[in-house]
């Protein structure tokens, strides 16, 4: 069951946030709300009036419109051609449609150019572009799923400043968030969902971050903050020189990794702050062995790896927790215990020579599922069963149970729940202890400042800055993202420490980050 | 805390969801079959024929020995032909090309078996390896061509399989592989194989049985043991199920490649043999055709499992055996065609079913899972209660 007891009133003219950890229903709900899917019980009424929704046409027609957390244009295509496609009926495909768009955009501040090709935009202005393209259908009332996640500080507010102006015209935003800060600047009513259910509703005016948080999870909330250091002098990984060039259909060259250089101690954790598609995942891939290079050099402990195979690179002690679970982390219709010895077929205990021993595998399995609280009723069931954060623990306790030198975690936290994410923190944070070096990949800059020893920004396939994660502030990191800032980066005093302020007061103090209860709702395709 | 997975729910969930797999997993073939000669019946009925009497008489031909060995026989010849097929599907490499290869093999084959006369203890294991290195090397070329050049392996095998039939009408003429003087009868055929050649078989009731059968067994089991048992499996199923995940994992995708399409063509190789070393002696323009595409056939319905697949093969071999007796004018006269369009729509059935059975089969199972999970979550609670 994803979803029972779910009431929601949302008035007109409003921008509603919806809130909860991820797993919590929330996605569910919006799928009933937009016709994808259909509830067992249960009524929906817009204006007074029931209605019911087959299919998203249905969902269209009465004035509802998604924006999905990934885009749905077609790269290659202008704005004008996008926002017309499969909307033809309405205003034409000419002049009539265009002009349409121009007034859209106009009328609620939009800033869209309808000629400009989406594949030369940016992620906020390919985001107006999906917004306008609901609102070209008539909609009236728009859903809004994590329309952060894409998104740099600088571009969030602009993004906020839209909403606002929408608002304004007599639109309502369902706008669906995790993010505590971010519903509280926008929204005019919040309503909380956990495991499935609403649990209570609160004004924006009066409820402080904490409080909304704690309704989210339910429990004492835990934080990335950091703690006294344990970096060491001995180098573990060092990366000179990377480059990278794919060429693309039309033969031109697209250089996506130039001139990167880093180095990682034993103990240190390298956090890369970046905007989605800067290069960050041919980084991973390039020192994963996945990607050829076109120049430079991988050095783990001593031990070159430039020429090496992924294969011989994982045992050479890189652990992985891959950016996608379900495309690179899983086998999804496969065992659990077929899932811990996958990326690890050659060591021990998972095989003896060329022949597997499925028994020792299965062991093993067990082991991880009680030491990294992999909720799961048995080792047999499909990896796609389990909840998304019970898969991440299984492939972090899978990782970490090769004693690996390096370990590669790109976004280990993201899909994941409140309660999962402080028990990976804590085991990225025990294995950092005991010498662990890790090259951290996030775009929760909450979770990259809190657990980051170096951060190193990369923009358009370069690292172009760096700081220190103790004197330095979301704000400032989103810019150096967005290509302004370059060198290294230091925010006002004043600033870091407002800013850590409502670090800790929106995702609460350090001490008790023990396993928290929350259980999570196996989901499909999360 | 107590542990979250009390021992003795965990067992009897796995039992549960074990006993439902085998029910789940025998319910796409099963009702395949029921719904074609469902759909067989029907067409039977409108042509005017009985269809009980044509499903009697196929029956009955089951039940009487030499009816039983050729379906032996036959299902032998199937079974390496799925397991052909099967090797590569087990890694989503879809080696159409069984068809060509195991045809350039056989004809390779029964030229060394023609010229070469050692004692059988040697020419025999010589014949098996000529055969699956021939297979072997005709289906590397797909292999080759898709991991340096990106080829699709579909196109390539159906090329390659048009080019077989160029390459056999070539070699095929007398003074290459055929010999030189022209025979009584039209159709041209290489020289019997040495008698050293011939493999044994069970003399029975019904007529031989061929030894080759055993061969079969021994693929089979061969197959099981690499898929489940090894490093080399574990990666070959690992691509088959996710490619992105595999290579992420560390599996050198394109050497898997190479390797299981050449395996894949090996044993295609072996296909043509029962047929040129216990029946036919040699290899001419009347030799078996189809077995490939056949393969296939059986390879989906057997679900690419040794074990599925030997039953696919049996039902097979038994439709093909026991439909030629319909058209018999004793028996009735009914149409040999009807045994293509059951297993026609056999196949198009299993297809669908498998997919909608794995669908639910894999739903289902999260259900359970979230059910479970949110049971031992309230007993954990009502304990902390109590506490």
């Amino acid at each position: 069951m994803a979803n029972h007891d779910i009431n929601l009133t949302v008035r007109s003219g409003t921008v509603h946030a919806l809130m909860g950890e991820n797993g919590a229903g929330k996605s569910t709900l919006m799928k009933i709300l937009y016709g994808m899917q259909k509830p067992d019980e249960g009524t929906i009424a817009i204006n007074g009036e029931l209605c019911e929704f087959h299919t998203p046409g249905d969902a269209i027609a009465r004035g509802i419109g998604m924006v999905h957390q990934h885009f749905m244009l077609a790269d290659n295509l202008t704005v004008w051609e996008n926002v017309v496609l499969g909307g033809e009926h309405l205003y034409g495909i000419g002049g009539k449609a265009k002009a349409k768009i121009k007034e859209i955009s106009d009328q609620y501040g939009l800033g869209v150019r309808p000629d400009a090709l989406v594949e030369d935009l940016g992620v906020a202005d390919r985001q107006r572009v999906e917004i306008l393209k609901v609102l070209y259908r008539g909609a009236k009332i728009l859903i809004l799923d994590e329309p952060t996640a894409v998104l740099v500080p600088q571009e969030v507010d602009a993004l906020f400043d839209n909403l606002r102006e929408l608002k304004s015209e007599g639109v309502t935003v369902i706008f669906i968030s995790h993010k505590l800060h971010e519903v509280l600047a926008v929204a005019d009513a919040i309503s909380v969902i956990r495991r499935g259910t609403t649990v209570g509703d609160a004004d924006p005016k009066t409820v402080t971050a904490r409080q909304l948080a704690e309704m989210m999870v339910g429990a004492e909330l835990p934080s990335p903050e950091s703690r006294e250091s344990t970096v060491t002098t001995t180098e573990m990984l060092d990366v000179q020189g990377l480059r990278i060039a794919k060429t693309d259909a039309e033969g031109i060259e697209r250089v996506v990794l130039d001139d990167i250089s880093l180095r990682i101690h034993k103990g240190e954790i390298l956090g890369i702050a970046g905007v989605e598609g800067n290069g960050q995942a041919e980084l991973v891939e390039a020192i994963m062995g996945m990607l050829p290079l076109d120049a430079g050099t991988v050095t783990l402990d001593g031990k070159d790896l430039s020429g090496s195979l992924t294969r011989a690179r994982r045992e050479a002690g890189i652990g992985y927790i891959p950016e996608d679970r379900h495309r690179h982390g899983l086998l999804l219709e496969a065992p659990l215990w077929e899932n811990r010895i996958l990326g690890h077929v050659t060591e021990k205990p998972n095989s003896s020579g060329p022949l597997l021993d499925p028994t020792a595998a299965r062991l093993d399995t067990r082991r991880i599922v009680e030491e990294y609280d992999v909720r799961t009723p048995g080792i047999e069931v499909t990896a796609a069963s389990l909840s998304g954060g019970n898969q991440q623990k299984l492939i972090i306790g899978r990782e970490m149970s090769h004693q690996p030198k390096l370990l590669i975690a790109a976004h280990p936290t993201r899909g994941v729940d409140v309660g999962a994410q402080a028990q990976i923190w804590e085991h990225i944070r025990v294995a950092q202890r005991n010498g662990l070096a890790v090259l951290l990949i996030s775009a929760d800059l909450d979770e990259l400042i809190g657990l980051s020893d170096t951060i190193r920004v990369i923009y358009r396939g370069r690292l172009v800055a760096d700081a220190d994660p103790a004197t330095v502030t979301a704000e400032d990191l989103g810019t150096a993202m967005t290509g302004a800032a370059r060198g290294h980066i230091e925010s006002e005093p004043e600033a870091v420490e407002h800013f850590h302020e409502i670090l800790v007061e929106g995702t609460e103090a350090e001490s008790d980050a023990g396993p928290t209860d929350t259980a999570d709702d196996p989901q499909a395709g999360e | 805390m107590t542990s979250p997975n009390p021992p003795a729910a965990k067992r009897s969930l796995a039992q549960r969801i074990s006993g439902e797999r085998i029910v789940l997993a025998l319910a796409a073939p099963v009702l395949a079959v029921v719904l074609s000669v469902t759909i067989c019946s029907i067409l039977l009925a409108t042509s005017g024929k009985n269809p009980f009497d044509a499903w009697n008489v196929m029956i009955t031909y089951a039940t009487k020995s030499d009816g039983q060995v050729a379906i032996l026989n036959r299902s032998t010849t199937y079974y390496l032909a799925a397991a052909a097929a099967a090797f590569g599907f087990r890694m989503n490499l879809f080696n159409i090309g069984v068809e060509g290869q195991y045809k350039v093999a056989a004809l390779f084959t029964a030229y060394v078996g023609a010229q070469i006369n050692l004692p059988s203890i040697i020419q025999i294991p010589l014949l098996l390896i000529t055969a699956m290195l021939v297979g072997g090397l005709y289906a590397s070329i797909a292999g080759a061509l898709k991991v340096y050049r990106g080829v699709s392996e579909v196109i390539s095998t159906i090329m390659l399989n048009a080019i077989s039939i160029a390459i056999i009408g070539l070699l095929l003429v007398p003074g290459i592989f055929a010999p030189k003087q022209g025979t009584t009868s039209n159709s041209i055929q290489t020289d019997p194989v040495s008698q050293s050649s011939h493999f044994f078989s069970f003399n029975t009731a019904g007529g031989n049985l061929w030894g080759f059968i055993f061969i079969a067994l021994l693929v089979g089991v061969a197959f099981q043991f690499v898929l489940t048992r090894t490093r080399f499996g574990f990666d070959l199923r690992a691509t088959g199920r996710s490619e992105s995940a595999a290579t992420a994992s560390g599996v050198n995708v394109k050497r898997m490649v190479m390797i299981s399409m050449a395996v894949s063509g090996a044993l295609a190789g072996l296909i043509g043999l029962p047929e040129l070393l216990q029946n036919s002696y040699n290899f001419g323009q009347g030799f078996q055709q189809n077995l490939g595409f056949l393969g296939i056939s059986v390879a989906l319905l057997g679900r690419n499992s040794p074990i599925g697949m030997a039953f696919a093969a049996l039902l097979f071999a038994f439709l093909d055996s026991t439909g030629s007796q319909l058209p018999l004018p004793k028996n009735g006269g009914f149409p040999f065609e009807i045994v293509a369009v059951m297993q026609g729509t056999i196949v198009i059935c299993v297809v669908v079913a498998y997919e909608l059975v794995r669908r639910y089969g894999l739903k289902r199972q999260q259900q359970k899972v979230g059910a479970q999970l949110a049971a031992q979550l309230a007993a954990t609670e009502k304990k902390e209660a109590a506490a």
